[in-house]
């Protein structure tokens, strides 16, 4: 009897995986991830930044354990005379110079990416994470839906720029009141897109046929709301950041920005603003313009490709 | 439609009045110096409560936001503290107005002109230089703030031009370069939804059609795709209209023209309460009746919006 078992065992042997066998077959290999991965990828441009972008921020975070790195706050004198070492160009000695008051910019300029992207990663998260829960609400909870939507169109019908000008007025500036006007703001845009898709999906005939089918609501919210939300997430989250740093420099700009001793890439830009006008010190403005630049744009493009690629219309 | 547009102005107005309740309630938080002036430290205490009491100042909430409802009805905005003290708002804001008119209307057709252009432009190259050169374009405007990427322009583009850094109402040559800056956001905005516009249009059945029947591909352009793009172009332009006279605000600072932009950067800078206060109604107020002329506009150029009918929210 085991030997006609084993006999009838070596007849069969273990095919190998065969993606394009399957899908002739009618089974889709198709994996959400999978794909927004593979598209992300097709992009060379978004992936270099990405590459980029993964460095600076790494290096931002480990910089001030680095062996021989300057506080960005300590002004710096000469050992014989004891006078500050203003406007020093940049030299081995400070990297990237330093400013008007002798501090050194290279300490200032890593200090200040740290406090721009905790402001916009903050600001980011919240917009995301705010904006889904209050969405979800609005777009479920038919009673709320007639009062968040009055009060959205009052929100909305105001620029941003102003009622951010106004609450960061009030306020009087440091990280957290900058941190708490921005996010005061942003999430009405995100959470009015979420209600919408919540109310246009949820009643939709595929959803309807999988709730007949009996699938559980979680899997109906992984599978059929989840995709198309996460390429608007994405894109939100990442057009936080250079969003968040703008706000910084225009706050700064009309006078409401960070104090100097805490440095952030809007004062650092401003600092450079006032001395522009010497060329030969134009280097405390074009350094930090450059690092905010790379970083915006960087953050700005890798949102754009991944919002694509995460998009399931996309995906063939 | 007559209904749908006193509705629409009644719902406008209410949130006018919120705002203008809200904006109040709020200056009212603010420390009292922004009251007095350079003349703070020299008061005594009995003093400052004095200035604060004639002024009204130490009257509760209500009693001080009916007042200033009063006031407002007489299109009295208050009196400006500190940056012009004693001068009435309206009297500070009156001369500034046509500056930023003129500026901000300027710069709208330029950006108009040229961004429709170029998002035409883009459509038809799409995937080739001028393409990916506009994209470039529209990705740096949107990503790098504006008061960075301006203060190079201000620096660079008057070093190796010669342009006046500075505006002067007597040179006209300085008005060039404020009024160019100030269009390149909307250049880059209005070229980025052409494009997309464009692109996703001329895959239609109706375009198809059109081309198929033998119609010369300007005529497609005028007939169908630019008139179907005008209508949701209907919505904002009134407000980047209206928002002309509220000026920009980093130009008009940057180039010290004397227009309204630059002084709301002034009157905070300085901390002039009333003055602060004012501008932001007066922005806030502009972008609300922007948004009201944008849907009553709406409703006449798409017959697709059936305003009174309203069918069941899905």
């Amino acid at each position: 009897m085991s030997t006609k078992l084993e006999r009838q065992a070596s007849l069969f042997t273990f095919a190998e995986y065969d993606a394009q066998a399957a899908e002739r077959a009618g089974y889709s290999s198709y994996s959400y991830w999978g794909s927004t991965v593979r598209l992300f990828l097709r992009n060379k441009t978004a992936v270099a930044l990405l590459i980029i972008m993964t460095v600076l921020l790494t290096f931002t975070v480990i910089q001030p354990y680095l062996p021989g790195q300057k506080s960005p706050l300590k002004i710096h004198t000469s050992p014989e005379t004891g006078i500050q070492l203003r406007n020093v160009q940049p030299s081995p000695e400070f990297w990237f110079g330093t400013n008007s008051i002798g501090q050194d910019l290279w300490a200032r300029i890593w200090s200040g990416t740290r406090t721009s992207l905790f402001i916009g990663l903050f600001v980011g998260l919240w917009t995301v994470v705010i904006g889904i829960i209050m969405g979800a609400i609005w777009g479920y909870v038919r009673q709320l839906d007639r009062l968040m939507t009055e009060l959205y169109n009052v929100i909305s019908n105001i620029p941003t720029t102003i009622t951010l000008t106004l609450l960061a007025y009030i306020l009087r500036p440091s990280v957290s009141t900058m941190i708490i006007s921005m996010c005061a703001t942003s999430w009405w845009t995100m959470a009015r897109f979420v209600r919408n898709q919540v109310v246009i999906i949820r009643d939709r005939e595929y959803n309807l046929a999988s709730r007949c089918l009996g699938t559980p609501t979680q899997r109906i919210i992984s599978r059929n709301l989840l995709p198309y939300l996460v390429s608007v997430i994405v894109l939100r989250l990442a057009l936080a950041i250079p969003m968040a740093i703008g706000w910084e420099v225009f706050l700064t700009y009309i006078g409401l920005g960070l104090p100097l001793s805490i440095p952030s890439l809007g004062n650092l830009v401003n600092e450079g603003r006032q001395i522009m006008m010497a060329p030969i010190l134009r280097y405390q403005l074009i350094i930090p313009a450059a690092v905010l630049s790379i970083i915006t744009i960087s953050f700005y493009v890798m949102g754009n490709a991944f919002s694509d690629a995460s998009d399931p219309r996309n995906h063939v | 439609m007559l209904a749908y547009c006193l509705k629409r102005a009644f719902f406008s107005l209410i949130t006018v009045l919120i705002v203008i309740t809200v904006v109040f309630l709020l200056m009212r938080l603010m420390p009292e110096e922004g009251y007095f002036g350079d003349g703070y430290d020299k008061l005594l205490p009995e003093q400052r409560e004095a200035i604060l009491r004639s002024m009204g100042l130490l009257d509760p909430w209500h009693v001080q936001l009916k007042n200033f409802y009063i006031a407002l009805s007489k299109g009295d905005l208050g009196t400006s503290i500190i940056y012009r003290p004693k001068v009435p708002v309206a009297e500070i804001i009156g001369p500034k107005i046509p500056y930023s008119l003129r500026f901000g209307l300027v710069a709208i057709g330029l950006s108009l002109a040229t961004g429709l252009w170029m998002g035409v432009v883009q459509a038809r190259e799409k995937g080739r230089l001028a393409d990916k050169l506009g994209t470039g374009y529209v990705v740096f405007i949107n990503a790098v703030p504006a008061a960075v990427y301006l203060l190079f322009i201000q620096l660079y583009v008057t070093q190796f031009t010669g342009l006046p850094i500075l505006f002067h109402r007597d040179y006209p040559i300085s008005w060039l370069l404020p009024a160019a800056s100030m269009s390149l956001g909307g250049i880059a905005g209005y070229a980025m939804w052409m494009r997309r516009f464009m692109v996703d249009e001329l895959n239609r059945d109706y375009i198809k059609l059109a081309r198929a029947k033998g119609m010369p591909s300007t005529a497609v352009m005028v007939k169908h795709v630019m008139r179907n793009a005008f209508v949701p172009m209907a919505q904002y332009l009134p407000t980047s209209l209206l928002m002309t006279i509220a000026g920009s605000i980093y130009i008009e600072s940057l180039y010290s023209i004397p227009g309204m932009g630059g002084l709301l950067v002034d009157a905070i800078q300085r901390q002039d309460n009333p003055l602060v206060q004012a501008l932001v109604l007066i922005y806030a107020v502009i972008g609300i009746f922007g948004l009201f002329l944008g849907d009553i506009l709406m409703a006449i150029f798409d017959p697709r919006i059936k305003l009174e009918k309203r069918e069941g929210s899905r």
